[in-house]
């Protein structure tokens, strides 16, 4: 019983992250139709650019919730500013080009980040500081979750709820359901869409520094490639959830981390990527539109 | 041409470079031995970079304008793009085909076996861009996990080889057939779907594949492969290393005449133009009585033979095989092959190949860069030549000016 619960609580700490990654595709494909393949380099830069402040300022001699603040602003703000200009770059002369050549537009950017990564960096993993300590309050619980994975779970729901709350109820937020639905009627209602596409894209990418910060953190060591399977099953998780909606992004996530942390508990760990996978090929068999997701009728 | 405004609009974008890359490029630390390297050289080569880039666009871009302009208002016509001249004009391409054709033909008495080798290779790779041309250039499908209809052909041929003795002439076929079914496996549910699904779960298939050629170890022999695979025989005659060479290289040379005349037969095709009208619409294609989801198939399929082929013949070249030749990398080639060259265009993707494998071998230092070069190869072919080095001609029927009025007057 207790590996269960261990399990469990794993499971969800994985789902967390996932739906941290998940939400980026899920806005910018629900905004512009697009399958965003840098986004996992994003999460990438956004762990890189932590570990970088992190040792800097613990080099200078910053104390611990300094360091914690300001190295998950510094990742969050270079993040964002990355997904920014791979947008202004790739993806923003492509707007009514034919389907195909956004997506290798991304495929490219993808793999331009990552080797940018490798060569500017390093291709050795790099051992990740471990930001969040162990707390005292925690112990009696000790023996199926540590503290990183309740920090992790109490900061990804609360970053939830500002995003919930900054799409429902803000301007801005109205602006960007009103630019998903119907991008042509956004514009002529007066909402400038490119900003838009480009706030979507910020957002988006913060979300995914703070999930590259939490997850480096946690597991305690980066390289340039992480960003490529943890891009591919956030994805799946989206589609999971029905893509380009964002409760079912979060649903899909906790599915998945649940799915790959029995089924690598109890089966075999050589093949959790598979499982992911195998899980997405299941899903567009037998329900393409995802769990939350609405059937799409393409029309003339 | 360039104003005083624009430099200054290059120097902000510099400057938003400099912020971008600063963590990344100028700091590297070394969180164990707590050292912070300072590279402020970085910086500048950085700031450099982005603003000669963002002048180079810029003229790029007002040029063309101009350009279409003065097409507009009749001062120039609209210059014939050179590399369909190169395709269009006989007096053109007849002697560079017959020089080119020589060269090929000669390449390995002239030079040595090392040249040969690399030759192969890049032709090996020819084969691979013309088939996975198919998928992505006719048909419009981005298929992202092409390597692994290759792993199934090379696993195909190893593993006969070592189980039943089956050689290289047996199994060729059969290496494409594997890879065709798996497509067809992998491609039924998927095709049916919107076409930026199959990308990810073709993506996803081909890392399935090499994760379970990796940890099947009784099946696959894990990640230390499977050696000894023989070369192809010649009539049953005992060749040297340096003659087998030379006889996969003639192999391949007819291999890729094959490859280009099957795909351009089927370019000219009832399905190949049924390809082509899906993928420029699908539901326009769908109203003409089109069934999308076999057609759809049966490029996937036979893209999937082609890399099987290709699969075989690099098991028997490099008599050995192992997950590690089967990765993302790979499948990132061929595709970066195909959108340099051109989608759909046979010539085009033949000269990508080349250059693309070519280069990173005679210019060392540049295969460091390799990965880099190629991505953002594709994202500058897609945002400013879209139809690659050498664009497909399309077949048009230009309706002949005599009976232009006719029409025009309804």
């Amino acid at each position: 019983m207790d590996y269960f619960v261990e399990l469990f609580f794993s499971g969800l700490t994985r789902g967390s992250i996932y739906a941290l990654i998940a939400l980026g595709y899920t806005m910018v494909y629900g905004i512009i139709g697009l399958i965003n393949f840098a986004h996992g380099e994003i999460y990438m830069i956004g762990a890189f650019t932590a570990l970088i402040t992190s040792t800097v300022l613990s080099i200078f001699g910053f104390p611990l919730p300094a360091i914690v603040i300001l190295t998950l602003l510094a990742s969050a703000i270079w993040a964002s500013a990355y997904g920014f200009t791979v947008e202004k770059l790739a993806y923003q002369p492509l707007r009514n080009a034919p389907r195909l050549s956004p997506l290798i537009s991304a495929i490219g950017m993808s793999m331009f980040l990552q080797n940018y990564v490798l060569l500017a960096q390093t291709s050795d993993f790099l051992p990740f500081p471990a930001l969040i300590p162990d707390f005292d309050f925690m112990e009696p619980y000790a023996g199926f979750i540590g503290s990183s994975d309740m920090v992790i779970l109490v900061t990804t729901t609360v970053v939830m709820l500002l995003l919930t709350w900054l799409i429902k109820f803000t301007r801005t937020g109205k602006a960007m359901r009103a630019t998903a639905q119907d991008r042509k009627m956004a514009m002529l209602v007066g909402i400038n869409v490119d900003n838009i596409i480009s706030i979507t894209f910020v957002i988006g990418s913060a979300l995914a520094a703070i999930g590259g910060l939490l997850i480096a953190s946690h597991i305690g060591q980066i390289n340039f490639y992480i960003g490529f399977i943890a891009g591919i099953k956030a994805f799946t998780a989206a589609v999971l959830g029905g893509i380009g909606s964002i409760p079912g992004a979060v649903l899909g996530s906790f599915i998945l981390g649940l799915t790959e942390s029995f089924a690598t508990g109890y089966v075999s760990s050589d093949y959790e990527d598979v499982f992911a996978f195998s899980l997405l090929v299941l899903i567009l068999i037998f329900r393409p539109a995802g769990i939350l997701g609405k059937a799409s009728i393409e029309k003339v | 041409m360039i104003s005083f405004k624009d430099i200054q609009k290059g120097l902000l974008v510099s400057l938003w470079f400099v912020f971008l890359t600063f963590p990344l490029m100028v700091i590297k630390v070394n969180p164990i031995e707590r050292v912070i390297t300072w590279r402020w050289q970085n910086m500048g080569w950085v700031a450099l970079g982005s603003f000669c880039y963002y002048l180079a666009t810029k003229i790029y871009k007002a040029r063309k304008l101009a350009r279409q302009q003065q097409i507009k208002l009749g001062l120039i016509k609209e210059r014939v793009d050179w590399g369909q001249r190169l395709l269009s004009e006989r007096k053109i391409y007849l002697p560079v085909l017959i020089v080119v054709g020589l060269g090929f033909l000669i390449f390995p008495l002239v030079l040595s076996t090392y040249q040969t080798n690399i030759m192969v290779t890049a032709l090996m790779y020819v084969v691979l861009g013309l088939g996975l041309n198919i998928v992505v250039g006719v048909a419009g499908l981005l298929d992202l996990g092409y390597v692994a209809f290759y792993a199934v052909g090379a696993y195909s041929y190893a593993l006969l080889n070592m189980h039943y003795g089956l050689g290289f002439w047996t199994v060729l076929p059969i290496g494409g057939l594997l890879a065709a079914s798996f497509g067809i496996l992998l491609g039924f549910p998927v095709l049916r779907l919107r076409g930026d699904y199959l990308a990810i779960v073709t993506l996803g298939f081909g890392e399935i594949i090499r994760l379970i050629l990796e940890n099947w170890n009784s099946f696959s022999h894990g990640p230390s492969g499977i050696s000894n695979i023989p070369r192809p025989g010649f009539l049953g005659l005992h060749l040297s290393l340096g003659h087998s060479i030379t006889y996969m290289y003639y192999l391949m040379i007819l291999m890729v005449l094959f490859t280009i005349f099957v795909v351009n037969r089927l370019q000219n095709s009832r399905i190949g133009r049924a390809w082509f009208a899906l993928r420029e619409d699908e539901i326009a294609c769908q109203a003409m009585g089109i069934d999308k989801t076999r057609t759809k198939l049966t490029a996937f399929a036979l893209g999937a033979t082609w890399a099987g082929m290709v699969g075989v013949i690099f098991a028997a070249k490099t008599t050995f095989v192992n997950p590690a030749s089967f990765t993302f990398l790979e499948s990132a080639i061929i595709l970066c092959i195909v959108v340099l060259g051109g989608m759909g265009s046979i010539i085009g993707v033949i000269v990508a190949a080349l250059i693309l494998i070519l280069m990173p071998e005679y210019l060392r230092a540049f295969s460091d860069y390799r990965m880099l070069v190629f991505g953002a190869v594709l994202v500058i072919m897609m945002v400013f030549r879209p139809q690659g080095i050498i664009a497909n001609v399309r077949r048009t029927y230009k309706i002949p000016d005599a009976i232009k009025p006719k029409l025009s007057r309804k």
